[in-house]
């Protein structure tokens, strides 16, 4: 007992301490930002936190890998009434299950982030892609196939169509997919004969999700199932696999900086986001030095600057015009773009209120199907 | 001692005890100690002091169990029986619920409605519908869009009377008569003089107020108090919500107000006059849900909120047995959504095998280490050490790689000829893999106890056994084996308790039908948040290691497991 209450004691007067300290400065000096790690994490560093903390002397940033199990840790956090993080790196639709939990913070995206260069407002320039009230949008990406060019049988042109992943004669050899129902349902419909703008509607009925699993089951002896992004670069590079889907970001540094033969099969490729989301229940300064990050890494130049480190496509309209060369491979990005318009001929939208309402149900069905 | 009492009345001082107690039976009175205390009592009390230095001795390792260990898995356990965000969320809805008989399909009453209009306005005020969506929508799909749907349009049912009593009078949609209308008249005064540090001065209802107009006070309050303590404004500016609009034309419609004196009389008389005209419009609260979502006139929801109104629900312990709640009891799931049971089995299966694989494998090892030469024991002692300083991750790699269709061991068997280039070996992303690659894991944790236990069998016996004329394999098996059978238990129980929790190597190795019921539980945890059904597996798992382990007490026998000499 006595010790608990010197230790509130104690801790009462650090944050007394440094709330004085902050209270000069009105934001805090200190952020810890969550992300994914690996080369993502790596163009936010280069891209907006380093040249963040050289224009404000005095803060630092540390990051935590944690982007995969945010959900899981920060609810945990939540609970416990600790959140260490200060902003959050997720995916739209862990963006969406945080903002229904009440775990992430409702943004006015007007008036905390930074209108375009030529004065339209952040709502307008990101347009759509603010999925939920709490979301910051930062990239697009999208999970495509890539396929092995070595492999590809003789006398048979290189796969341009997403039903070749169903072809088994055409294309023998494995496949890599996601070990969960999400992309995999809408590609196994879409080859199964549904039109584009109906899969969600067949994906709703159990007939529905029984011709999608009857669909994947003619593959399902040939498929390896990964879990990590990284798993598909992997078994292309090692030969074990024809052709496997992950995302585009992966194949990217595959291809172009390892050099392996792999090419991209971008058709049906399924659009996602990847954005910021702040916890709530931040004391002042935090949030004060969170927001004032958040509007500058999040503005046109920045988002735009981002891509000459990765692949992805930034999500500001206004930012697509400045993508220019790789920063140490000097080629231009804008080919490698999911959302160049070569490459985005034919590209499906990912549904995030289908899947936030049908993920469980449809979910413990795959499972099911996958074990039997 | 009782044998030596009854014995000291026949032959009385024979032994020191039962002279001692013979001479208390003279007295009639208690032995004394020295300072004149009983000597029972005297006992006791030196007794329960040393009883309790010991404790404190191990106080500070016994709270460390009790908060870092016991209770937050206490406190994850619970929450496989825990329920009560529905009671929570939507108190009115679960009471006015009580007599819906769920197993007979179709709609609730009206009054359901009008609770869960209330309900839901008030948690969507609070952000805390999405909340309960998420939870039903693990029963029920569809829930979680339901009520992130009906937190944004439940505003609609009540801006229905909100813009009539504003076109009436501009005043209904204005903070400050709302707040004389409603508040009492010293909190008003209070609330103006208040000069912002401190604590906002606490809404009061006028004293009559909650008779003439009782859901309207009921509705204002909630809104008055939400205001002050959750937004940190004050209710004299800010405009009521839609909610308590509703529940003016509610009481309006139902009671006369025609006595009322106080003051905005003239603009409440105006308002009931209004309400009672035949003009004004009215939206029945089970029309304004239909409005919302179809779903809500759907009996699904209704039954789903009646089956998990309750605080604590079994319903996480029968999904994770491959059932569910129905409103007529609980029922097996459909067929293609059984997994729990089949993961189960294949868990303890695996884990057996493992375990058994392990024991084939690291008795030789054990044997041979004990019985080596100490240099040469050392040495090999550090090649079953390595792996175990190895990490977990890149062990699990290497496997993928020697394993894989195109890995170390397929491309040997297919230069030397043994197998068909294609048809080459699955050995991974199957159980094969899993067993493999958590063999290997487990294994020093097998040979350990294993050693330690064979160290200490003395040698003589074994050439005892010999020069008695014990063959070989009798010596073995009829001497030396026996003693080395605590080392097996004791490696067994490691092996076996920690196979059936790991996730990480089957995630990585295990494809589809190598996984185990803790890969489950990890989604559950991670991904799917549902900590509940996590909780309930988890508790199963528990109980069921805990039943194997009562099992090996009675058959084995718990004193024969030894983890060192």
């Amino acid at each position: 007992m006595k010790l608990s209450k010197t230790l509130l004691a104690t801790s009462a007067l650090t944050v007394a301490a440094a709330g004085a300290y902050a209270a000069g400065h009105g934001m805090a000096d200190k952020m810890t930002l969550v992300s994914w790690g690996g080369a993502y994490q790596a163009s936010q560093q280069n891209a907006y936190v380093a040249p963040y903390i050289e224009m404000n002397e005095g803060v630092s940033a540390s990051w935590d890998e944690s982007s995969a199990e945010a959900v899981a840790k920060l609810r945990a956090m939540n609970e416990a009434g600790n959140v260490t993080w200060d902003l959050v790196d997720v995916v739209a639709a862990d963006a969406i299950r945080l903002c229904d939990e009440g775990l992430a913070m409702e943004m006015d995206h007007d008036e905390m982030l930074a209108s375009a260069p030529d004065g339209t407002s952040a709502s307008d320039d990101f347009g759509d892609l603010i999925v939920s009230d709490c979301f910051i949008p930062q990239i697009v990406y999208s999970t495509t196939f890539g396929y092995r060019t070595d492999m590809v049988p003789d006398g048979v042109a290189a796969p341009t169509d997403i039903c070749s992943v169903f072809d088994l004669e055409t294309y023998p050899g494995k496949r890599a997919l996601e070990k969960r129902p999400i992309n995999n349902m809408e590609w196994a419909l879409l080859c199964d004969g549904v039109a584009k703008d109906e899969v969600y509607d067949v994906l709703e009925t159990d007939e529905g999700q029984d011709q999608a699993l009857a669909k994947l089951a003619t593959i399902k002896d040939d498929v390896i199932w990964w879990n990590a992004g990284a798993d598909t670069p992997q078994l292309l590079a090692d030969g074990e696999i024809f052709m496997g889907s992950t995302y585009n970001g992966r194949l990217f540094s595959a291809i172009v900086e390892q050099g392996q033969p792999i090419g991209m099969m971008w058709d049906a490729q399924v659009f996602d986001l990847d954005g910021w989301i702040i916890p709530t229940g931040l004391s002042e300064d935090r949030l004060a030095r969170v927001l004032d990050f958040v509007s500058f890494a999040t503005d046109t130049q920045r988002l735009a600057d981002q891509a000459k480190y990765i692949s992805y496509g930034p999500a500001r309209l206004s930012s697509a015009p400045l993508v220019s060369t790789h920063a140490e491979l000097g080629i231009e990005m804008a080919p490698h773009m999911p959302t160049d318009p070569n490459n985005a001929a034919n590209t499906f939208l990912y549904n995030y209120e289908f899947w936030a309402d049908y993920r469980d149900d449809i979910d413990a069905k795959f499972q099911a199907w996958l074990a039997q | 001692m009782t044998d030596a009492a009854t014995e000291s009345d026949k032959i009385p001082g024979s032994t020191p005890d039962a002279m001692k107690s013979a001479a208390g039976n003279a007295e009639n009175g208690p032995v004394l100690a020295a300072d004149g205390t009983p000597l029972k009592r005297s006992l006791n009390r030196a007794l329960r002091a040393q009883k309790i230095r010991a404790l404190m001795l191990i106080a500070p390792l016994l709270l460390f169990v009790l908060i870092s260990f016991i209770a937050p898995i206490g406190d994850m356990l619970f929450r496989s029986v825990e329920n009560q965000i529905v009671r929570d969320t939507m108190p009115r809805t679960v009471t006015a619920l009580a007599d819906y008989d769920a197993a007979a399909g179709g709609l609730p009453r009206d009054e359901v409605f009008e609770a869960a209009y209330y309900d839901v306005f008030y948690a969507a005020e609070r952000k805390l519908h999405t909340r309960l969506g998420s939870r039903l929508n693990y029963e029920l799909t569809g829930a979680s869009s339901l009520f992130r749907k009906s937190g944004r349009g439940i505003d609609d049912i009540g801006e229905v009377y909100q813009d009539q009593f504003d076109d009436l009078n501009g005043d209904w949609d204005e903070a400050r008569p709302w707040a004389e209308l409603m508040g009492d008249p010293d909190w008003i005064a209070a609330q103006e003089g208040w000069d912002g540090s401190g604590r906002m001065p606490a809404f009061e209802l006028r004293s009559d107020i909650a008779d003439v107009l009782p859901r309207t006070a009921a509705s204002y309050q909630i809104f008055a108090r939400f205001m002050q303590v959750e937004e940190g404004d004050s209710p004299l500016e800010e405009e009521p919500w839609t909610v308590v609009h509703t529940a003016l034309y509610q009481d309006l419609s139902e009671r006369d107000v025609s006595g009322y004196t106080g003051p905005r009389a003239d603009m409440l008389q105006a308002a009931a006059a209004l309400v009672a005209s035949p003009d004004f419009e009215t939206v029945a609260f089970r029309d304004g849900f239909d409005e919302i979502d179809e779903d809500w006139v759907d009996p699904a929801i209704w039954q789903t909120i009646k089956t998990y109104s309750p605080a604590y629900t079994s319903g996480y312990f029968l999904n994770s047995v491959d059932m569910q709640k129905t409103p007529e009891g609980s029922a097996l799931r459909d067929e293609d959504e059984r997994i729990y049971g089949l993961l189960f089995q294949r868990t303890m299966f695996m884990s057996m095998v493992i375990t058994i694989s392990c024991i084939l494998l690291g008795y030789p090892i054990a044997y041979l280490l004990s019985n080596l030469p100490s240099r040469t024991a050392n040495l090999l002692m550090i090649l079953v050490l390595l792996p175990f300083w190895t990490s977990l991750l890149v062990r699990t790699s290497a496997w993928k790689v020697m394993l894989q269709q195109q890995g170390v061991i397929n491309d040997t068997l297919v230069w030397l000829g043994l197998v068909a280039d294609d048809a080459r070996l699955t050995m991974i992303n199957n159980q094969f893999g899993t067993i493999v690659a958590m063999t290997h894991i487990l294994l020093p944790f097998m040979i350990l106890p294993m050693y330690s236990v064979m160290s200490t069998i003395p040698p003589t016996y074994v050439r005892a056994a010999k020069s008695l004329g014990a063959t070989n394999w009798t010596t073995f098996w009829r001497v030396y084996f026996p003693q080395s059978v605590p080392g097996i238990g004791a490696g067994s129980i490691l092996v076996f308790i920690l196979s059936i929790g790991y996730y990480i190597t089957p995630e990585i190795v295990g494809g589809t039908s190598g996984i185990f019921i803790s890969n489950r539980i990890a989604y559950h945890i991670s991904s799917s948040l549902n900590w509940g059904l996590a909780a309930a597996l988890g508790t199963i798992l528990l109980v069921v290691v805990l039943v194997l382990y009562w099992a090996y007490d009675r058959i084995v026998g718990i004193d024969n497991v030894k983890l060192g000499g």
